[in-house]
């Protein structure tokens, strides 16, 4: 995916095969000799984690749709087959379930890195710009999974996420019957969404392979933000330098994983997806999974039904925005010291409407809620744009080997 | 193609039927592939629901099934009468008359989905005791109109007619 490639096939066999389809020679070129920065830390694993987490995700799918039934009046019981008489089906249906959440936790703190790293400025805009058609397809994927189960939180969150585009000027109504199939969330919604559910990581996993080849194209970025000027100096191989250490990011992460799956399995989860979908009674307090909390804080923070819409959806504008916002020609947080700051208080902001997005929406809660949102895009529209004009950076390394000769002040402030 | 020649050619007039026919196509080959998620013949076959409301005493809301939906009929109080024909219309986000909303001052019949993003309002609850949505605090009164929270509009009245003075048919 970049540069000449110089993998020469030992044997015969392979020279004949190299000559007629050189894949081998791309895989080389790709994760063998590509070169990585030197002074990557261990957020640069999260791509590999990522990965990962999409391969396990779809071979526990693969196998969960053979013995999932997508019927209104099978489903439920078909999932709670799955927990009590398949083979290991307590272990694949845990492993999916909380595989979607450390899918997110891992997602989004690939994000964070981005943004703290300044990942998305020139000359990595599509390749960030790719990273958010991923993080959306992943979440109408995760979405649509969490409809299928077809417990309470199941129906009542379709029913709730298909309405948000009623609020559409005079065709709403016409999209959501259209999306349902019907006047309601019902058997076409739920085969729909399983057809769909089944189909969208595919599709992922085909913009993963555009993300990668853009991030081949121009290189990764780094902690200092600077590009590699000498690839003898200030870069390594990726194998192994780069395969192992995303290997060891990769085992942390699985621990955490497994910790979930094997002691607090349904921690994550809601209790009343373990009630069979009631279309005549909602739940008490309807609450999305965790990893939908903040944009759901969003949406009940604007007293308006289009108006909450148009702001939850306008919050993902912001990132596809972000490369375009952000006006420091300086790309890492390390030698910012004012984006630094603020880059904390807007992930305080994101986690602290996450928590508001859990709680009913009453008195304090709204209006904190709004005071959160409010930042959210300030953050955006307006810190972002002004910062780049008015802050003044530290001098940034010469290259990649200064910055690390420096003595590990590649990152001051943090172990 | 068409360099020296300002007049369009017989072949520019080709290359462009034969475009608008492609995209034609195109659509006519897309279309059934977008159509199919639209209800069916058998959904929208129009299913009405008969409810005998000689049983339901007065304060009662009683929630029948109708296309999927839940829909109340409420036997209003003379307080809940008064209460929803008093309101100055300047008062509501969605001005609408009692009278408009009720075929019978005593009958109340609305689609019982909030008209925010389609959750369950609980009757007799909120500030004017008609219906609150418990996911993001629409408050109806009693005549069903909206009137705090982010819902847009009135819960919405059904077609129904009285069969007798007992008997009601939604649809």
């Amino acid at each position: 995916m970049s540069g000449p490639s110089t993998y020469v096939p030992k044997s015969a066999i392979g020279r004949w095969f190299e000559s007629r389809l050189p894949v081998m020679g791309l895989v080389h070129s790709s994760f063998v000799a590509y070169p990585t920065p030197k002074n990557l830390n261990y957020w640069w694993t999260f791509g590999a984690i990522l990965s990962f987490m999409l391969g396990a995700q779809i071979v526990t799918g693969v196998v969960l749709a053979m013995h999932y039934t997508p019927n209104t009046g099978l489903a439920f019981d078909s999932v709670e087959q799955i927990m009590r008489d398949v083979n290991w089906g307590w272990l694949l249906r845990y492993l999916h379930s909380n595989g979607a959440s450390m899918f997110f936790l891992a997602v989004y703190v690939h994000i964070a890195r981005g943004m703290y790293y300044g990942s998305y400025k020139a000359p990595r805009e599509v390749l960030w710009l790719l990273g958010v058609v991923i993080f959306l397809l992943m979440m109408a994927t995760a979405f649509m999974g969490y409809v299928l189960p077809w417990g309470q939180m199941s129906f009542w969150g379709a029913t709730v996420i298909t309405n948000l585009f009623s609020a559409i000027p005079l065709v709403g109504d016409t999209i959501t019957t259209w999306l349902w199939g019907g006047y309601s969330v019902d058997n076409p919604t739920l085969n729909r969404f399983f057809s769909l559910h089944y189909l969208l990581p595919f599709m992922i996993a085909g913009v993963v392979v555009l993300h990668v080849w853009a991030l081949h194209v121009v290189g990764q970025n780094n902690p200092a933000g600077v590009e590699i000027k000498d690839v003898e100096k200030d870069s390594v191989p990726f194998t192994p330098y780069a395969t192992l250490k995303d290997s060891v990011g990769i085992s942390a992460f699985l621990i955490l994983y497994c910790w979930f799956v094997f002691f607090v399995p349904n921690y994550l989860g809601d209790p009343d997806n373990y009630i069979n979908a009631n279309p005549l009674q909602t739940p008490a307090h309807i609450v999305p999974e965790w990893y939908f909390l903040p944009f759901y804080a969003i949406l009940r923070a604007i007293p308006s039904k289009l108006g909450g819409v148009i702001f939850m959806f306008g919050a993902i504008v912001m990132l596809v925005l972000l490369p375009w916002l952000d006006t420091s020609r300086v790309r890492s947080a390390v030698y910012r010291p004012v984006y630094k700051v603020l880059f904390w208080c807007f992930i305080a902001c994101v986690i602290g409407l996450g928590y508001l997005g859990s709680q009913p929406p009453e008195g304090g809660a709204v209006l904190a809620a709004r005071i959160l949102t409010a930042f959210y895009f300030i953050y955006f529209l307006v810190l972002l744009p002004l910062l780049g004009l008015f802050e003044t950076p530290r001098p940034v390394p010469a290259s990649i080997a200064d910055s690390v000769l420096e003595g590990g002040a590649a990152e001051p402030g943090r172990a | 193609m068409a360099t020296q020649t300002a007049e369009p050619t017989r072949r520019d007039m080709l290359y462009i039927a034969t475009g608008a026919a492609a995209a034609v196509a195109t659509g006519a080959a897309v279309w059934p592939f977008i159509a199919q998620m639209n209800p069916d013949a058998s959904t929208l076959a129009l299913s009405s629901t008969e409810l005998d409301i000689g049983a339901i005493p007065e304060g009662q809301i009683v929630t029948v099934k109708w296309r999927g939906k839940p829909v109340f009929v409420r036997h209003r109080t003379k307080k809940e009468i008064d209460e929803a024909e008093q309101v100055p219309l300047a008062q509501l986000p969605d001005p609408a008359t009692d009278q408009s909303r009720v075929k019978k001052p005593e009958w109340l019949v609305v689609i019982g989905v909030c008209t925010h993003l389609g959750c369950i309002p609980l009757g007799h609850q909120g500030p004017y005791d008609g219906w609150f949505c418990p996911c993001h605090g629409s408050v109806y009164d009693t005549s069903g109109r909206i009137r705090q929270g982010p819902a847009p509009r009135n819960l919405d009245v059904p077609d129904y007619a009285f069969l007798t003075d007992t008997k009601i048919k939604i649809g």
